[in-house]
Formats: C-alpha cells, structure tokens, sequence
C-alpha cells in the first residue's frame, strides 16, 4: 500500500525518532511511505486552546495535502481524535462545500498508527523484537475517541521478548492536556504524580504509548525524578529487531 | 476554602483556587476515598445493564426533544399543574427568584422553612435571602446538614458534603448540636442528625424543595432521594414551594421511565433510589394544602440559543462527571467557585454567568473524556467545554490590549508559522538556537521563563534533536 505520513509537528521537530520507527514499520511490512512536504500540524493546540479561527487555515491545508492519499498514517492518537471530532464541523464553520467533501472522504483513510496496523493491516505480529520490561499507558484520545481497545497492547504481546506488564489505573489521565499543562500547572503535576506512582509500581524499564505527548510529560517527571525509566512510542518498540 | 459563599462573580481564577484547595491533604484523601467508592458501586451497577449504551441514548433524544420543544412543554406543565392545584411562578433570574420565594414563605406564616437538598437553591443564594427576611432555612439532607452547621459550601452535586470524612462531621455535630458524648459510628451520626431533624419535621409548617424533574403531561413534580427526609418535607408541612430550573421538564410520565434507571445508577451506584416522590398539585384529604413552583430561567434560555452548548441544558445533575474527571479528583468542588463543580461546573458555571465570569472554568480539563463517556445522557462535555473555550477568547481578544496578550499572540504567530512550510522550518532552527541557553550539559532543561514555567514546576524537557524528522527525510531521499 501507498501510506502518505503525518508526521505532526511535534514528533517532526521533537521527537523523529518516532516518525523514523513509523517508516521502518511500514517499509518493513513492505508498504511504500510518502511524505507530504507541504505539511506541518492539523490544528489541535489551536482549537482546543479556543483558537479556533487560526486553526481553519491549518485543517485547509491538511486537507490539501493529504486528499489524494490512499492512506494516511499518523503516530499520534489525540491529533487523529482532532480530525476525526472536529474536522466535519470545522469544515462546516468554513463553509466551503469543496472543503466539506473532501474531509468526508478524507477522514475514513486516516489511522492512527497502531490503528492502521490492527483494522486496516488485520495485523498484530510485525516481525519485532525487544526484550524489555515496558508497560503501556493509553492516551485519553486513544482510549476513549478512537476506541483503539486492546490493539496496541495485542500488537505489544506481539512482540519477541517482550515483557508486558499491565499499568494499574490505566483509564486514568495522565495530566498533559496540551495547554492545560502549562494553563493549570499544579492540577496537572498531581495528576502526572498519580500516573508516576503507579508507573514506578510496575518496575517497568519502559513506559510506551500510541501519543508521544503524554510520553513527553511522562518523560518529564521520570527524568526530574531521576527514575530511570524511558518512554518509548509504541512505533518504536515495533521497529526494534533485537540486539544485531 | 470552606466559609465564604460559592460566588463566580468574586472567585479567584481556577488556577489559583485549584492550589491552594490541594494544600489540604486531608480534604484531597477524602474526595479521592468518596469518588473512587461512588465510582466503583456506578461501574458495578451500570454493567448488569445489558441496554445500558441504548439507555443513555434513550435520555439523550428524550432530553434533546425536550429543549427543542421547550417553550411548549413548560406552558404545558402550568396548565396542568395549576389545573391540580398547584401555582406557578415565573422567574427571569435568581433575584426574581428569591424574592418570590421570600413573600411566599412570608405569606404561609412561618418563621422557618425545612429544606430538601437544591442546588437550584444554591445557585439563586436562597438560604441568605431568607435569613436576610428573618426566616430560618432547616436543611434536611444529611450532608445539606452537615454543610449548614458547619458553615461551609457544597463541594458536589448529589453528595455537597462529600469533602468532609466522618471524624469531621462528627465535630461539627458535637459543636453544633451540643453533642459532646457523640460517637463516631455512622449510627450515631444518623440518630443525632434523626433526633434533631424530626422535631423540626414536625413543628414547621412551610417547606421548599429543588425538583428532579417536571413532567409536562401530568403536572407532576418528581424528586428522589436516600434519607427520606425529602419525603418528610413533600407530605408534613401545610404550604410547600418548589424550585426548578427550566430545564428540569420531562414531555410525558413514561420519560421517567428511562430517567428512573439513568438516574440512580449514575448518581448513587444504586439501582433504585430509597424514596421517589412523585406529587401532583394538592389533594384535599392528604399532604400540604398549598403548593407553589418557581420555573427559573437564570440565563437558561440565553445557553439554550446557543446550538452548540444547547446539550449542557440537557443534564440531570447526576454527578457521575465529577466522579469520574481527574481534574475534581485532585481539587474537590470548592476550587471552582460554584455550587456546581466539576466537569459540569465547568460548562454550566460560565454559561449561566453569560460568560462574564468563570472564564478560566472552561480550560480546567485535560480533556480527557472521562466526564462524556459516564454521561447518562451522552453531553459531549468536552466538546461544550472547546466551544466555550473559543467564546473566552473571542470576548478577550477583540479589542485592545486583549488582542496583544501574550498567549494571543504566540497563538497568531505559532498559526502563521503553521501556515507555511518554509516558516515552520525556519523555526525549528530558530527554537534549537534559542534553547541553547536553558539546556543543561545532560541535555535536559529543568527551567523555563514566564508561563512556560509552569511546566519545569514538576517537569524536565528533553532538548530538541539536532536533526528534525524533515531533515531526515530529506538526507534519505538524497542517499
């Protein structure tokens, strides 16, 4: 399949390790990865931050640069839950008819990575293998707008050597938020301190999860912590082939 | 945070309300202990409900329909409930409100009232307005009870008291009601509370209540509740006056139907509430011979002319979203400077102020989702609370100097950067140079100026790669 990447903007600029592990996926599944030059971020800090009429033009030129795709694939489940919530009535906003057409036909070929692996690929064995202790937190968006369920936790048992273990209070926030991190501060640090706690409880080397957003805050806490444990996106636990 | 009445109007921000309610260690152990019990008897009893997603959507059309027709079931529900006996009022906000309550309790006699458990009342501010006239307001709800004698403010829709364990409430009831012998088992709560409550059953003669729901078919007024202290106050007293919200009518009696199995469960993790009191004007041979409804607006239908926030109209005052929401979890209800708190507050507080005050109410949730996905009747929370988020920043950045605050305006520049390619290039290079200063030899940055601050409080940020996931596309393409 022709797979045209999303990268979004924060995973292209802080962190590509991810966008790099998403295209090592694919190519070996044996899928050709495209990558729109033109693209840069689908709005989401925006509207949800109340900035909706600065986010229209972003969605516009999403939609322009991502209409001809035969799939599109993007490691990040809360930018997906951005366009898959919103983009329909956004694009009602606007008003343009074009607009309107081309985000339904658009949105039914957008997947979220471990998504576009469990229902569109029918997979759960990529070929991986990481001998780790990893536990996965499920990003809010994840969870509960794109109802990813169990796939990314079936595509983890997947994997060779991996030791899985359950993260307790898994249905619970982690507290990012985007701007509500920044906005509410103290509220979103106690809620980081409940996820923390109860990540450190599963001894877990690695924490992985489909959004690298919360694995930013997560990440944040665990390095001021000095725990030691890293957060890995789900992408690039399926990328690892063990030690060569 | 307890003392002062919930006024959005002179509330601090959420921000700095939300700090300083944490410092109470004692107050954060008990709203987590309470939700977390409420949370998991709801799960318990929600899941023996094979239909329970048709149900939720079953309330969701009843009270969609509802606010559709409005105006014709509300003319429907005067009609019918004036045909039984009943009076009712009109009133355009909680002073209007007030007042005619007020002359109502002055007009029946009495000296003091018995109160089942309101918010309606709570919003409006009704037990001030009373003692201002001279009248004594008895709650009669235990929790309602144990926030009068201790002079403090619900913290939670169905469970006001819910910030309060039992080594606290036993004080108040020892101080209060002279108790000093008082044990501390939930026995001798509830005798104490049984003993000083039904004296006062007894004696007063005028009663107000909130209403669950009001069913435009029949006339009927519904109310449920646990203790049956409610049902007390609906058959003792002579003259007795409720308080609904517009919002509170049903279209037919069956509509309860769905509600009556919604409700309970939601609320109190219960299959069935203890008491459900369905009354219907007066009757001659039982009950109070006088009977008033107030129909409150209180900037009701200014939230129902907004199609998009039309479904916070839509709550039954449930409280499973502030069970469920993390956010109320670490701060518990008085930091949002409302009676109502938490998810809910957060969409129905501004709104009901017309967005003048509790601005910074809609921006306190990670929008998370949890509050939506307990809804009994499916409000997409998080999408009211976007909405009202956008209706913040119109009002504020439209003129001078809102349009130049400092959020305004990295929010204009990031979207301008976003716009185009070669400036979102640009600033990546930019943002690895201007870091450079705050990276620590580690690689790590542990402190950030002004907002940004808020997040090296409790968090490190990795420094930006030397090489972007474009530029690495780029070389590949190239090799």
């Amino acid at each position: 399949m022709r797979v045209s990447l999303f990268i979004t903007c924060y995973n292209d600029t802080l962190f590509p390790s991810t966008g790099k592990a998403v295209v090592r996926v694919l190519e070996r599944l044996g899928h050709t990865v495209e990558f729109p030059a033109g693209q840069t971020c689908c709005g989401q800090m925006h509207y949800n931050t109340g900035y909706q009429a600065e986010a229209m033009p972003l969605v516009e030129r999403f939609v322009a640069q991502f209409r001809e795709a035969e799939a599109v694939v993007v490691p990040s489940s809360s930018c997906v839950a951005m366009m898959k919530d919103h983009y329909p009535k956004i694009a009602a906003v606007i008003g343009d008819p074009v607009l309107i057409a081309a985000v339904d036909a658009l949105l039914p070929r957008i997947f979220e990575f471990s998504e576009f692996l469990t229902r569109c690929l029918w997979l759960e064995d990529v070929g991986a293998t990481y001998a780790h202790r990893v536990t996965y937190h499920a990003s809010c968006h994840g969870l509960r707008n794109l109802e990813l369920g169990d796939g990314p936790l079936r595509l983890l048992k997947a994997v060779r050597g991996i030791e899985l273990v359950p993260l307790a209070g898994l249905e619970q926030c982690c507290g990012f938020g985007g701007t509500f991190a920044i906005k509410n501060a103290e509220v979103s640090s106690a809620m980081l301190e409940e996820k923390t706690m109860a990540l450190l409880d599963t001894r877990a080397e690695v924490c992985t999860a489909c959004d690298t957003s919360c694995l930013m805050h997560i990440q944040g806490a665990m390095h001021r912590q000095r725990t030691g444990v890293r957060t890995m996106h789900l992408a690039e636990i399926l990328a690892s082939e063990g030690a060569k | 945070m307890s003392g002062g009445a919930l006024d959005p109007r002179t509330a601090s921000a959420f921000p700095m309300a939300a700090k300083a309610a944490m410092s109470d260690g004692q107050m954060r152990k008990n709203v987590r202990h309470a939700t977390e019990v409420i949370q998991a008897k709801r799960a318990r009893v929600v899941a023996e409900m094979p239909d329970w997603q048709e149900l939720r959507e079953a309330g969701k059309q009843i009270r969609q329909h509802t606010m559709l027709y409005l105006d014709v079931y509300l003319e429907q529900f005067e009609d019918n409930c004036s045909r039984a006996g009943g009076v009712v009022h009109w009133a355009r906000d909680a002073e209007e409100a007030r007042k005619i309550v007020v002359d109502l309790v002055k007009a029946s006699g009495s000296r003091d009232v018995i109160k089942i458990k309101s918010m309606t009342t709570e919003e409006i501010g009704l037990n001030r307005a009373l003692e201002g006239a001279g009248i004594q307001p008895i709650e009669t709800d235990l929790a309602e009870l144990i926030i009068q004698l201790g002079k403090d403010q619900p913290s939670h829709i169905v469970v006001p008291a819910l910030h309060k364990n039992r080594q606290q409430i036993r004080e108040i009831f020892q101080r209060e009601m002279n108790l000093l012998e008082l044990g501390e088992d939930p026995q001798d709560l509830a005798d104490a509370a049984r003993k000083f409550l039904r004296e006062k059953f007894l004696h007063v003669k005028t009663a107000v209540s909130g209403a669950n729901f009001l069913i435009a078919e029949t006339g009927g007024v519904c109310v449920v509740e646990s203790e049956g202290n409610g049902r007390m106050c609906l058959t003792l007293p002579e003259t007795l006056i409720t308080i609904a919200g517009i919002d509170k009518v049903l279209p037919r009696f069956r509509d309860l139907e769905v509600m009556l199995q919604l409700l309970p469960r939601s609320a109190t993790g219960e299959r069935m509430n203890p008491y459900n009191s369905i009354w219907t004007g007066v009757n001659a041979s039982d009950g109070p011979r006088v009977f008033h409804v107030v129909l409150l607006d209180n900037a009701r239908t200014t939230i129902l002319a907004d199609h998009e926030s039309r479904q916070t109209l839509n709550c039954i005052r449930c409280a499973a979203c502030q069970n469920a929401c993390p956010v109320y979890r670490q701060t518990g209800g008085h930091a949002y400077g409302s009676v109502y708190a938490g998810p809910i507050g957060a969409i129905l507080t501004p709104q009901l102020m017309e967005m003048h005050h509790a601005q910074s109410l809609p921006y306190a949730s990670s929008l998370c989702g949890a509050c939506y996905e307990v809804c009994p009747v499916k409000i997409n929370i998080p999408e009211v609370l976007i909405h009202l988020r956008n209706k913040v920043v119109r009002r504020n950045t439209s003129g001078f100097p809102g349009m130049f605050s400092p959020e305004a305006v990295a929010m204009k520049a990031l979207a301008a950067i976003f716009r185009s390619e070669k400036r979102f290039r640009a600033a990546q290079r930019l943002g690895r140079m201007a870091e450079g200063p705050l990276v620590r030899k580690d690689g790590w940055i542990n402190w950030l100026p002004g907002v940004l601050g808020g997040w090296t409080k409790s968090r490190d940020l990795q420094e930006m790669p030397k090489e972007t996931f474009r530029d690495w596309w780029d070389k590949r393409g190239k090799a």
